[in-house]
Parts: C-alpha cells; sequence; structure tokens
C-alpha cells in the first residue's frame, strides 16, 4: 500500500465512505468531516505513520498544515514521512 | 419571590490570590499567561498556561478545593455573618482532583507502587470543594457539585440564583473550582488541538486557539430582604439565569443554543436587550467559540448588539474551565459595583467576523445597569447569568 492509499484509507474510515470513492481532488468537507472528524482523521495519520501533523483547526489561510484537499493531506504527509527519514 | 444579591465574593487565580488583585489586575489589563512549570512540562507540545504562582503545596486538599477554600473564605469575610448555618454551597468543576487522579496512577502505574494514601478518594471526589467549605464554615443547608465541563461555575452560580429565590436556602455560596494546569490535564486537551502554542487573542484576526487557565471564584448569593436588614452591602443582584443544551455537535458550538441560553437569561431577569451594557463573552480564542459567539449576540440581542459593551477576560486569566465562569463573573461584578469593563486584550487586529464592541486592550469607564457573562461547554451546554447593578 502506497502513502497516498493508506492516507486516503485512514480519511475513508473517519467519514464512513468507500476509499474507492475518494479521489485527491475531493474537499474533506464533501466528505462529511466536520473540524472534529478532521482531528480524528489526522490523529490516525499521526498514529499510522508515527509522525507529528502541525495541523490546528483554529488557524485561518496559510501557514499551517494544508488540509483543503485529500491530495494536499497526502502531500504533507509525505512530507513529513521524508523529513523524518532525512 | 425573593430577589438575589451578592453579598461576598472571593478569588485565587492566575492573576492574584485575590478579589481587589484581579480586578485591578482586569482594570490594568494584565495578562498572567506565561511559560507552565510542573513535571514531564518537556513532553507537551503545549508549554504555557495561566497557572497560579506561589501557591502552597497542600497535603490535605487536591489543588481544586485548595483554590476553592481560599476563595470562599474571601467570599464570607466579605459577606460578614451572612451565611448561618441554614446556607448550602455549590462549586462547579469540570475536572475535580485531576491532580490527584494523576499523582497516584502515576505511583500505582508508572513507579509500580501497590498502596496510595488514604484519603486519596476524598481528596478526588468532584464533591471535594463543596464538601470541604461547607464542613470548614459550618454550612448545613442544600450542598454539592455540579459539572459541565466550561459551563460548570455557571451552571453552579444559577443552581444557587435558584435555591435562594425560591426559598429553599436562605443563603448559598457558589463558584466553580479548577486545577486542571497538571502533565494529564494538557495532554489531553492538547489532543483536540483547540490550545494555542503562543498566546490567547479573543475576537483577533491573529487567534490561534484556547490558553488553559485554573482557580477559583466565589460568592455569597442571599435574599436580598435579608442582605438589607443585617446592613450588608450587595455588589450587584443575580437577576435570571439561562440554560440550554445544543443537542447537536459534540464540541462544535451552535448560535441557536447559545443565543437561546442568553433570551431566557434576560427573560428571566426581565431585561430587555438594550438594558444590557456589557457581555463577559465566553471568547476562548477559537475560531469556532468566537464567530458563534458574536452571532449569537447578534441574534438574540438584535440591533442592541452594537450598544453592548462585549470582552473577553481570558486572555487575562486563562481559560480556567470549570472555574472560568466565576472568575468571570468577577469582571460582570466590576463593571456594575465599579464601573469599570475590563477589556479584551491581545486584540491587535480585529476578525472583521467579530464585529462588536469587543473593548480591545484598555479597560473602559461606563456606568452599566445589567450584565451577561455566557458560558458554553463542550457537549453543547450553554449556561448564562443576568445580573443587575445592585437596587
Amino acid at each position: 500500500m502506497t502513502v497516498a492509499e493508506r492516507v486516503i484509507a485512514l480519511i475513508a474510515a473517519r467519514a464512513l465512505a468507500d476509499p474507492a470513492a475518494i479521489t485527491p481532488g475531493m474537499t474533506v468537507e464533501s466528505l462529511g468531516l466536520d473540524s472534529l472528524g478532521l482531528v480524528e482523521a489526522v490523529f490516525t495519520i499521526e498514529e499510522a505513520f508515527d509522525i507529528t501533523v502541525p495541523f490546528t483547526p483554529n488557524e485561518d489561510g496559510p501557514g499551517g498544515f494544508d488540509v483543503s484537499t485529500v491530495g494536499a493531506i497526502i502531500r504533507g504527509v509525505e512530507g513529513l514521512i521524508a523529513a523524518k527519514a532525512a | 419571590m425573593r430577589r438575589v444579591v451578592i453579598t461576598g465574593a472571593g478569588t485565587v487565580n492566575a492573576l492574584a490570590h485575590d478579589l481587589p488583585g484581579t480586578m485591578r489586575a482586569m482594570a490594568e489589563g494584565r495578562s498572567a499567561i506565561g511559560p507552565l512549570a510542573f513535571r514531564d512540562v518537556d513532553r507537551l507540545s503545549v508549554r504555557i498556561g495561566a497557572q497560579v504562582r506561589g501557591w502552597p503545596e497542600d497535603a490535605q486538599h487536591d489543588r481544586f478545593t485548595g483554590f476553592a477554600l481560599a476563595a470562599a473564605a474571601e467570599a464570607l469575610a466579605m459577606a460578614g455573618d451572612g451565611a448561618g448555618e441554614g446556607a448550602g454551597v455549590v462549586i462547579g468543576s469540570a475536572a475535580g482532583g485531576i491532580g490527584t487522579w494523576e499523582e497516584n496512577y502515576r505511583a500505582v502505574f508508572q513507579d509500580g507502587k501497590n498502596r496510595v494514601p488514604p484519603l486519596t478518594v476524598p481528596r478526588l471526589m468532584l464533591n471535594a470543594a463543596s464538601s470541604q467549605i461547607a464542613m470548614r464554615h459550618g454550612l448545613r443547608g442544600p450542598s454539592f457539585a455540579v459539572s459541565s465541563a466550561c459551563s460548570s461555575a455557571n451552571h453552579a452560580i444559577g443552581q444557587a440564583f435558584r435555591l435562594v429565590r425560591d426559598g429553599y436556602a436562605p443563603a448559598m455560596v457558589a463558584g466553580g473550582a479548577e486545577a486542571m494546569l497538571c502533565f494529564g490535564g494538557i495532554k489531553a486537551w492538547e489532543g483536540l488541538r483547540v490550545l494555542s502554542p503562543d498566546g490567547c487573542r479573543p475576537f483577533s484576526a491573529s487567534r490561534n486557539g484556547m490558553v488553559m487557565g485554573e482557580g477559583a471564584a466565589v460568592f455569597m448569593l442571599e435574599d436580598a430582604d435579608r442582605a438589607r436588614a443585617r446592613g450588608a452591602k450587595a455588589l450587584a443582584e443575580v437577576a435570571g439565569f439561562g440554560m440550554t443544551a445544543d443537542a447537536g455537535d459534540l464540541v462544535a458550538p451552535s448560535v441557536e443554543g447559545a443565543a437561546a441560553a442568553m433570551r431566557a437569561a434576560l427573560d428571566e431577569a426581565r431585561l430587555a436587550p438594550e438594558d444590557v451594557g456589557y457581555i463577559n463573552a465566553h471568547g476562548t480564542g477559537t475560531r469556532l467559540n468566537d464567530r458563534c459567539e458574536v452571532a449569537a449576540i447578534r441574534a438574540a440581542f438584535g440591533p442592541a448588539a452594537d450598544r453592548a459593551m462585549v470582552s473577553s477576560t481570558k486572555a487575562m486569566h486563562g481559560h480556567a474551565i470549570g472555574a472560568t465562569g466565576a472568575i468571570e463573573l468577577v469582571a460582570c461584578l466590576m463593571a456594575l459595583d465599579q464601573g469599570v469593563i475590563a477589556p479584551t486584550i491581545g486584540l491587535d487586529r480585529p476578525d472583521p467576523d467579530c464585529d462588536l464592541d469587543h473593548v480591545p486592550n484598555e479597560a473602559r469607564r461606563a456606568l452599566v445597569g445589567a450584565a451577561l457573562s455566557n458560558s458554553f461547554a463542550f457537549g453543547g451546554l450553554n449556561a448564562v447569568l443576568a445580573l443587575k447593578a445592585s437596587p
């Protein structure tokens, strides 16, 4: 399983959605995840990859961890895994 | 029905260990937020809070009970001979003796001990503060603890108000107490990702979360006729209380639930929105709370929302969770009794969606005839107190 597939599976589990139906372009809102749902999804991602995701639902705009789309989350997680390995 | 007045007040919080010091700090717009100091703080990702400094270790009581006892002693000293045997005690707390839980779990789980001190249970129980106050002052009326997360103190004061108003007790000692600033307490909040790593800036575009505090504030609520008969000074009248449940989201606030609680408090107090000069906001400094609260005030107040001063004092004393409504009632008393409105400090750049008069950064002098104090808790529980200037 690639990182992207694992991230999608974790988000799908939290959103009670079929992983096959999730594409990188989708927003988390469109999956029905609210702010707490996203916090829970990020927690499962941190546990799965043993990384710390610098995400907080309290900040507007750029600067923080990009959670605008599933693809953005995947890229962010890939970056954190690479940074950890470096 | 009786009218109910506040004839005594006391507090311990990060700003000061007493009422006059706290009011002075609020009037000066001082922040008590700083680096946290306790065991294992280096394992936390959030290391700031509004911690009570210089508070002695107490072998007998959990820290939350120690705060409550000191605040109650100050309130009862101010109230003079007002309490009497028939008075009761209601203290709100979200986590009760969490420090005692933590200490003893550490001893048995981490250090492998097989024995804990005999007073572990009486120290950690949520009603420890109420019981210890009743015991120390010989108060034999209705006494219990109230727990509703961040609304605990307002629910406690609201219950005490109704017990006095409806004749179940001549006077009640009520407030909130909390001491969650320990490794496990902060670690749990970290998990929710609502804590700011660098400061509390309610209603500000730059805000990024709440900052936790601790402490207690306790008040003497008394039948107004009785207070007058014994010549006690009333700091303010508790005139109404509104409580609602969102019965919706577990943690996200609801405009309608919050607005309904404000309307209920106004109705019970027979206040029109335009009578209210000051609202002490829940104002946690999270995006969700602040925007929702401003929308709720607009929904409950209509055009009168633009005439009320609406400040959050949490940037000064932190979010003291189950004690916070009680500490914030101190700001309401300062407004009603002294005509000083505590500011929202750290308001550097207003959030366009938070466009009420948030009394930015500097206290203001104003005559206020009535005030509201908002508390909104996780679990969707809203509790709003309505106060009037002393009759």
